[in-house]
């Protein structure tokens, strides 16, 4: 059982890397359309269409395989989340709902690009949020206590300032990691010069992000000593990649990066699901459930996986010539 | 507006919004494939931009369909916590086959929209398919979902507890088969009468339109044949209403008293006698349970789910009856293009699916209270303790009119503005 609810929590994790690293780059895309700038600011808006287009609707599905995941193994978990959680994450749904469409109706000539790039700044720093509130224990013991006021119960788990700063570093993950795909999104040297300075003025604010999250976490052992020495690896690989304008290993440090933020909190709370006192095992729903939704997890990746790797060789293989492909279908 | 109220009515605004994009993201893809096949086959260049244009739509529609079900999926714990803390185990079986075939859509559709120059001819053809083939499958897992409140399976309780959970057996679900063969051909009918009623409103103005003419005929090849399924499969779903939740069909006949060889009432004083026990058990003296037989306050709000039902069988009826005058027509190998009366009667039945459809869940939901799942747990337990409610049932319910006013315009522009040829 204890295997079982943990091998579960961690296809959640996985899960969650994958919407961070793909579908959160989507939202990167719109953060760097939003600050486009100089004298290629069009062209830079048209590579992030063009690189997004395809795209963004499958990245986005890993968000709602992992919360399908989470209700149907975790219920606990996930109902508790929900209520303390409800405010942010309705605001998270919205600006969800808005990039989205705002970013159709952009592409096929209804306005909105200013919605969308927005709407794509707002929502990463309410689901970084979002987190932040789970990996400092507010959720685990915090929810519905009756007597309690609205802003003690509702607000208050949420809104602290290590919250704010893993929303801040969620946001510059995401933009960091915009920037250095879309190095390989284009052949034009004037491009893949823009987002080469824009990978690593965000690497440096992603640190320093990463440093105040530190500095503001409610509890001290939050960092695994090996994982925190991987991340610094990777990141003198991606800035050492960038500076010498090896796109391909910036793009593979750079995702490394991420992932093993995202995997420091995981470590940092094992084998808590809502620290301080709901675990994993102690959320998980009944064994057969988790036997069952494993099966329906190998047999959906064995459709999924060779469907995602088609997508990404036809839409993110080798660039032809630029100029080649329009950005509008 | 008490909190129930507040999280009843933004639960229902964004059910009704995400429908009219899921059904239309299902039945889509199959027009498209067929225009698309078309063209292959014939290389008349009027079947490629049929397809390309339908192509923009279902990418906006489709866009706004997966947001506005992610809302969805979040709002199923942010107001029913403690429904998805006791469901979770059971109906995340359908939730999850659901996500997988969610991502097939997405990453087809993808392939689809943005690689007309990227794939072979018949690369693209094949992932409208998988599109179209996952749309449905997409569909009918969260049907069963639903279905499971109707009839929930697949546990034992003990002591108030949900024991022996067996999530293959809540998929099994009795509501299962008739709800989702109802709302599967529901979503083709709709749209696929959606689509001829457009374009034969574009042919009452020019009846020689090429494109308007293709699109009509794809139109009607789709919707036509699912109008005409669909009362087989309503008859089907209203015999397990009767069997399973006999409170819900009461309402939905408003049936006080229990009766053998009830009668139906079509309309206020006009009744035909034992037609109900015969629709609903198909024997004219079956007993017919009437809302006596159920404690009053686990009535459902009778004259709503009244309404509504009527109102869907008498729309779904006239979309089979004007199929069938299609057909029948076809068969005689008149020109529909420029039977103005058949036109007009098109025109009608476009907007017919998507209200019946919301009509019908109207009659499946509100017919289900006060129970969120039936028999075992109240809605108004379930609900989220936060106060307040009324707030984000405000915010999503502007949302939603902005998106879908300006999903309107967008539209009207992608593809109602036909070719001039």
């Amino acid at each position: 059982m204890l295997l079982l609810s943990h091998s579960v929590a961690g296809i959640i994790l996985i899960a969650l890397t994958a919407y961070v690293l793909l579908g959160g780059a989507d939202f990167g895309g719109g953060i760097w359309d939003l600050l486009a700038d100089g004298p290629r600011k069009g062209r830079q808006r048209d590579l992030v269409a063009r690189a997004i287009g395809p795209v963004w609707e499958a990245n986005h599905v890993w968000l709602i395989l992992a919360m399908v995941l989470l209700f149907t193994c975790f219920p606990r978990a996930f109902a508790r989340i929900a209520i303390a959680l409800h405010v942010p994450l309705t605001l998270m749904l919205i600006g969800i709902v808005l990039r989205g469409s705002a970013f159709v109706f952009h592409v096929y000539g209804g306005g909105g690009g200013r919605v969308f790039a927005i709407a794509s700044l707002v929502t990463p720093v309410l689901l970084g949020m979002c987190v932040g509130a789970v990996a400092s224990g507010a959720i685990g013991s915090a929810a519905g206590i009756p007597g309690e006021t609205f802003y003690a119960v509702y607000v208050a788990p949420w809104l602290t300032s290590f919250s704010i700063a893993v929303g801040l570093l969620t946001l510059t993950c995401f933009a960091y990691l915009a920037a250095v795909y879309l190095t390989l999104e284009t052949t034009d040297p004037e491009l893949q010069a823009d987002f080469r300075q824009r990978a690593l003025f965000s690497g440096v604010w992603l640190l320093m992000m990463a440093g105040l999250a530190f500095a503001l976490a409610p509890h001290r052992n939050v960092l695994d000593h090996r994982l925190g020495v991987l991340m610094g690896v990777a990141a003198l690989a991606a800035f050492g990649a960038l500076w010498q304008r090896r796109y391909r290993l910036a793009r593979i440090a750079a995702a490394g990066q991420v992932a093993l933020i995202l995997w420091g909190w995981g470590v940092a709370q094992y084998p808590y699901m809502l620290p301080p006192d709901l675990t994993i095992a102690g959320a998980a729903a009944p064994k057969i459930t988790l036997e069952v939704v494993l099966i329906a997890i190998g047999v959906g990746a064995i459709v999924l996986f060779p469907s995602l790797y088609y997508l990404f060789r036809v839409f993110k293989g080798k660039q032809e010539a630029f100029g080649s492909e329009s950005p509008v279908p | 507006m008490s909190d129930l109220l507040a999280a009843r009515s933004q639960m229902a605004v964004s059910l009704a919004f995400h429908i009219i994009f899921a059904i239309i993201g299902i039945a889509m893809p199959v027009l498209m494939v067929i225009a698309e096949r078309r063209w292959q086959r014939t290389r008349d260049p009027v079947y490629l931009d049929l397809a390309k244009r339908w192509s923009r739509g279902t990418a906006i529609l489709f866009a706004v369909g997966a947001v506005s079900g992610t809302v969805l999926s979040f709002e199923l714990g942010l107001l029913w916590p403690r429904f998805m803390e006791l469901a979770g185990p059971l109906i995340g079986m359908p939730f999850s086959l659901e996500g997988f075939a969610f991502f097939t859509e997405a990453i087809f559709l993808g392939v689809y929209l943005y690689g007309w120059d990227k794939v072979s001819p018949r690369a693209h053809l094949t992932a409208g398919i998988l599109v179209a083939v996952s749309g449905a499958l997409s569909g009918i897992f969260v049907v069963i979902a639903n279905a499971w409140m109707n009839t929930p399976t697949g546990y034992v309780m003990v002591d108030g507890v949900m024991r022996g959970v067996d999530p293959i057996a809540a998929m099994l679900t009795p509501a299962a088969f008739p709800q989702a063969l109802h709302m599967t051909l529901a979503a083709y009918a709709a749209t696929g009468l959606g689509v001829a009623g457009i374009h034969a409103l574009l042919l009452l103005k020019n009846r020689t339109n090429a494109f308007n003419r293709a699109a009509l005929a794809i139109g009607l090849l789709v919707g036509a044949p699912a109008a005409i399924l669909q009362p087989i499969s309503g008859d089907l779903a209203a015999r397990y209403v009767a069997h399973w939740q006999p409170a819900k069909l009461a309402a939905m006949e408003s049936v006080y008293k229990t009766q053998a060889g009830a009668p139906l009432k079509v309309i206020p004083g006009v009744e035909i006698p034992y037609a109900l026990s015969l629709l609903a058990f198909h024997d004219p003296n079956a007993v017919v349970k009437g809302l006596d037989s159920v404690p009053r306050d686990q009535w459902p709000n009778v004259g709503l789910v009244h309404f509504s039902f009527n109102l869907m069988v008498l729309l779904g009826t006239y979309m089979a009856v004007v199929s069938v005058w299609a057909a029948w027509l076809a068969l005689r190998k008149r020109d529909l293009f420029t039977h103005r009366r058949l036109l007009w009667a098109l025109v009608i039945a476009a907007p017919c699916g998507f209200i019946a459809t919301e009509a019908g869940w109207m009659v499946t939901e509100l017919g289900r209270q006060p129970w969120i799942i039936y028999g075992i747990l109240k809605t108004a337990d379930a609900v989220t303790p936060m106060p307040g409610l009324i707030v984000p049932f405000t915010a999503i319910t502007l949302l939603y009119c902005a998106l879908g006013a300006i999903v309107g315009w967008l539209l009207y522009r992608q593809i109602v503005r036909s070719p001039q040829t």
